[in-house]
């Protein structure tokens, strides 16, 4: 097992009105430095839990804590901050600002979080060369392809250094080639250590970058890798 | 339903935004539209509208009641030409003053005032308009007219008549206009007997149209044939509706540029603010169109379901902004017939059809436009919309601009909201033309405002601490002889008591007559003044107030009548002597309707010149104003002269009603550009929920997403501001000399040169207030919108 938890849920429900519970009780808890995916079907629910944790979102009931912070407490203020200071996203269609330049879109999450200008477009440029993208700097997103556009998207994501990184399907609109190489970048980013959520369909995803699976049916946690794991130790 | 209805009705319900925002747009430019079309009927000949309306006397004939018997009158109708007569009246003439109940200084002289006894408003010729409250029904009620010289006696109020025994009121009930002016007032037909001097008997009116009344010579022909039906020498006097409507022209002239302008304003910001937002609404579809057309709709059906889509909030926003613009539209009506000195003109019918036809019209003929452009896209590209950038001009226009706006030293929420408009820049125009249209507005409303009031400042010229006239006599109640009307004092008298009281720096008395001038048709009325008039505080247009005998200065309609310019000679007779003046200069006089000129008395031979009958007197500072009158009241008074504070002056009712008039037109505008820029906003934010949903999850807070919008209008509104200054500046500076040109009269440079700088610098925020205000609540509503829910926005 990794650090301190990261992401402690408990007893979390999400309802809609005239709808059934997106959310129904779910208690999970993640630590620093491991790579958790989130996989089921539509409408499991993994989606309204990562939004629940990127503080987009307000339980019905239960408890979100992510790095000692109450974010089910938060106003809209404090969640924003709170999503500067300690969490990144990536999403399936990328979301970059297209009148925007690739550097622009990474540094806007910095000087957001009031980082200095000169600093921001320094990390920027560290992130960019880290990503490979660096030669598209000054270009428009609308230019790249795919997955050198989901490459920006994962170097804003961790402009501000993010306690937690999580990433909606972040494969979802890619084709196979670019999917592998965002694929190698999540496995890259969890060998440095950083804590990752991931929601997805994709198995293959799952298995090449995530450390522990969660399986989510009809707004529950159908199973945890691990507590399969602990299960298996406690059984040994 | 068929297939392509359900996509109108899904489209209508489902795009909310859009509907509202059409709907919205469709209201305003309808009230816009109303308003406006209304004002430009109204001055179109209002008083010919006026008079059509209350079917207007041609002929006010007034006869000798004692020559004259009411049978004899009544069957002056029958005379030849006459098409309808009305009458007879009773008529008196007597000399009011403000009574209890009034709040106008008593003693204070009014103009006499000719009462006709009439038992109602109505009856076949001059129908007269109630303007407020109700005719009068008993004795000792009275109706004023309008055009009567009122100084302010309220309705409740009383005039007192004390040249009549017993000193009687009349407690006014309300106030009425008659653009025939066929009397001052009206009581009930019973009433006149009360209003009758002993040993008087009333006279009688008589009130004609006639089949031949276009001309003067027609109307001349016309009394003759009354003079002939009637007694001999019964006839007395007759008004001819000519003069009337003359008189009522030059007052029309005078506003009628004003309303033309904003009633063109008004219409011009109705088209665009529609055009603007029903082209930005369409637009903001583009995508669907290209899902319709993937799933085959031809481009003709695309089309009729965008303008069908449009149509049906267009059509609901029409109908409320035909029933809102009715009624803003009447109180402004009402006003500008008080400045017409007309009567309130109703909307023409005419007007409220067309607009209800022609927003609809306008607003399916925008979105066929921008559905059409749609629909010719690939079906493809038409679908990528929003999902690529970087390909077009625009593209790359909005990519500069967000790469140079990064670079300012701003927080960047600003900086992103600056860049946001060169993203649209069509849809910038439209919000820069709102915002101009609006800043224009309120330049002109402002200036308006500092003219009339120039306007009245030089019309009351009233530089002066105390006024000295003639005492209004006042018998004591009940007293049965009236006492004798107030004499012209002696002038050495008066003069030696202004001279003798300390404390005046200086003084001058005014005597006028009236004189002929070669070559100038009616009268001509000297003013002359006895002292030194040099701060009197008339306004000189040209040239300079004269500075001695042998030199004059006149208004434009007089130096028009007579072909003089400056440094001319002008020669007047008076009493068979001539007295010649050279002309020195132009002043401005608004008020006047006849010829003057204002010279020094000395210019008359010694003796012939007119007496002072009222003087002004300025005092030295430190002066205890209120002993001074008093003091010098008392000195005045075995010459039957009085002193009072202030001169008194009419309260300019015209102009406070054109500026009631342009507050109320400048409100209105003000909202339609606020609400061009809100319709705007929302539309681009609802294109933009994507984008502010991903700088919402990147951590922007709800005040800074705020930020991000208002900045999003900020270059707009400057923009709109700065330009839309100097057109307020010039339309203002084009309108206020066509007023002039259009009433007789010249304004100087000091009558337009009425903004400060400091005024300046205000009004040209002022469009960046207007845009502001436009886009606080889309803003507002942006920074609450549930972040997971924009980043599903498609």
């Amino acid at each position: 097992m990794s650090g301190d938890p990261v992401i402690e849920l408990s007893g979390v429900s999400r309802h809609y009105e005239g709808a059934r519970a997106a959310l129904d009780g779910v208690t999970l808890s993640v630590r620093a430095g491991e790579s958790v995916a989130v996989l089921g079907p539509s409408g499991s629910g993994k989606s309204t839990l990562l939004n629940l944790v990127a503080g987009l979102d307000r339980p019905s009931a239960g408890t979100v804590t992510v790095a000692g912070t109450r974010v089910d407490r938060l106003n809209e203020a404090g969640s924003a901050r709170y999503r500067r200071g300690t969490i990144g996203m990536v999403f399936q269609f990328f979301n970059l600002l297209d009148d925007l330049t690739v550097a622009d879109n990474v540094v806007l999450a910095g000087e957001l979080a009031g980082v200095p200008r000169a600093e921001a477009r320094r990390r920027a440029a560290e992130l960019l060369e880290a990503l490979g993208i660096d030669r598209h700097a000054r270009a428009h997103p609308g230019r790249l392809s795919g997955g050198e556009r989901q490459r920006v998207a994962v170097a804003r994501a961790l402009m501000n250094r993010p306690t937690l990184l999580l990433a909606d399907e972040p494969t979802g609109a890619l084709d196979s080639a670019s999917g592998e190489d965002v694929k190698e970048l999540f496995r890259e980013l969890h060998e440095d250590g950083q804590t990752i959520l991931i929601v997805t369909h994709d198995l293959t995803l799952a298995e090449d970058c995530a450390t522990r699976t969660v399986r989510m049916r009809d707004g529950r946690v159908e199973s945890d890798s691990a507590a399969h794991a602990e299960r298996s130790e406690v059984d040994a | 339903m068929s297939a392509l209805g359900r996509v109108v009705r899904a489209g209508v319900r489902r795009h909310r935004t859009q509907s509202i925002a059409v709907g919205l747009a469709a209201l305003v430019a309808t009230t816009c539209s109303v308003l406006g079309g209304s004002l430009l009927v109204a001055s179109e000949a209002p008083f010919d509208q006026a008079f059509d309306g209350q079917h207007g006397a041609h002929l006010t004939a007034r006869f000798d009641g004692t020559r004259a018997s009411a049978d004899q009158l009544a069957a002056t109708a029958h005379a030849a030409g006459v098409t309808d007569a009305a009458g007879p009246f009773r008529t008196v003439t007597v000399d009011p003053e403000p009574g209890p109940g009034s709040t106008v200084p008593a003693g204070m002289v009014m103009s006499p005032m000719t009462v006709a006894g009439r038992a109602s408003a109505t009856g076949g010729v001059d129908n007269i308009t109630i303007v407020q409250g109700s005719w009068p029904t008993r004795p000792g009620e009275v109706m004023l007219g309008a055009g009567y010289g009122n100084p302010g006696v309220p309705i409740g109020g009383t005039l007192r008549l004390p040249g009549l025994p017993g000193a009687p009121t009349l407690t006014v009930v309300g106030l009425a206009r008659s653009v025939s002016g066929t009397s001052d007032a009206w009581v009930t037909p019973d009433g006149i007997a009360a209003l009758t001097a002993p040993g008087t008997t009333p006279g009688y009116e008589m009130l004609y149209r006639f089949s031949q009344s276009g001309t003067a010579d027609a109307m001349a022909a016309d009394r003759a044939a009354v003079a002939a039906a009637a007694p001999a020498r019964a006839l007395t006097g007759a008004q001819s509706w000519l003069d009337a409507k003359q008189g009522s022209v030059r007052n029309t002239a005078m506003f009628l540029p004003f309303m033309v302008a904003f009633g063109l304003l008004g219409l011009a910001m109705s088209v665009l603010v529609a055009g603007n937002v029903v082209a930005g609404a369409v637009g903001t579809a583009t995508r669907r169109i290209g899902v319709l057309k993937a799933i085959g709709c031809t481009p003709a059906q695309v089309v009729r379901a965008y303008v069908a889509q449009a149509l049906v909030p267009a059509t609901v926003g029409t109908l409320l902004g035909v029933v809102v613009g009715n009624v803003l539209t009447v109180p402004v009506l009402a006003t500008a017939g008080n400045l017409y000195g007309t009567n309130a003109s109703g909307i023409a019918p005419w007007v409220d059809v067309a607009v209800a036809g022609g927003t609809p019209a306008a607003v399916a003929l925008v979105a066929w436009a921008s559905a059409a452009r749609a629909g010719r896209l690939r079906t493809v590209d038409a679908l990528a919309v929003g999902r690529t950038a970087g390909g077009t001009r625009r593209d790359a226009l909005a990519s500069r601009a967000a790469a140079l706006a990064a670079r300012l030293p701003l927080p960047r929420p600003l900086s992103l909201g600056l860049a946001q408009p060169f993203a649209r820049p069509a849809r910038a125009a439209g919000m820069f033309a709102a915002v101009l249209f609006g800043t224009t507005a309120v330049v002109f409303a402002v200036g308006m405002g500092g003219t009339m009031n120039w306007v009245q400042e030089a019309k009351s010229h009233d530089a002066s601490d105390v006024f000295v006239h003639p005492q209004q006599p006042s018998g004591p109640p009940g007293q049965g002889a009236p006492p004798p009307r107030p004499t012209a004092a002696d002038p050495a008298a008066v003069t030696t008591a202004l001279t003798a009281q300390p404390g005046a720096a200086a003084y001058y008395g005014v005597g006028t007559e009236d004189v002929t001038v070669p070559g100038v048709a009616r009268s001509t009325t000297v003013t002359a003044f006895t002292g030194d008039s040099g701060w009197a505080g008339y306004r000189m247009v040209s040239g300079r107030w004269y500075q001695g005998p042998g030199e004059a200065v006149a208004p434009a309609t007089f130096l028009t009548e007579a072909s003089v310019g400056l440094g001319d000679q002008v020669t007047f007779t008076t009493h068979g002597r001539e007295v010649t003046v050279r002309i020195v200069g132009e002043v401005f006089d608004p008020h006047v309707q006849t010829d003057e000129l204002f010279t020094d008395a000395a210019t008359y031979p010694s003796g012939t010149a007119p007496k002072p009958e009222i003087w002004f007197v300025k005092l030295k500072p430190g002066t205890d104003r209120a002993a001074y009158v008093t003091a010098l009241g008392g000195a005045l008074a075995p010459v039957h002269m009085a002193a009072t504070a202030d001169a008194v002056h009419s309260s300019g009712d015209s102009i406070l009603a054109l500026n009631s008039l342009t507050a109320t037109l400048t409100v209105l505008l003000v909202a339609v550009a606020g609400l061009g820029v809100f319709n705007t906003v929302v539309l681009e934010i609802r294109e933009r929920t994507r984008d502010t949903g991903v700088t919402k999850a990147l951590g922007m807070t709800p005040a800074q997403t705020v930020g991000t919008v208002l900045a999003s209008v900020l270059l707009t509104g400057a923009a709109g501001g700065v330009i839309g200054l100097p057109l307020g500046l010039l339309l203002h500076g084009r309108t206020v000399p066509a007023m002039g040109h259009s009433a007789g009269l010249n304004f100087p440079a000091d009558a337009l040169d009425v903004f400060g700088t400091p005024v300046l610098v205000l009004l040209a925020l002022g469009g960046v207030v207007i845009a502001l205000l436009g886009a606080l609540l889309p803003a507002v509503r942006a920074a609450r919108a549930r972040t997971a829910d924009a980043l599903r926005a498609e």
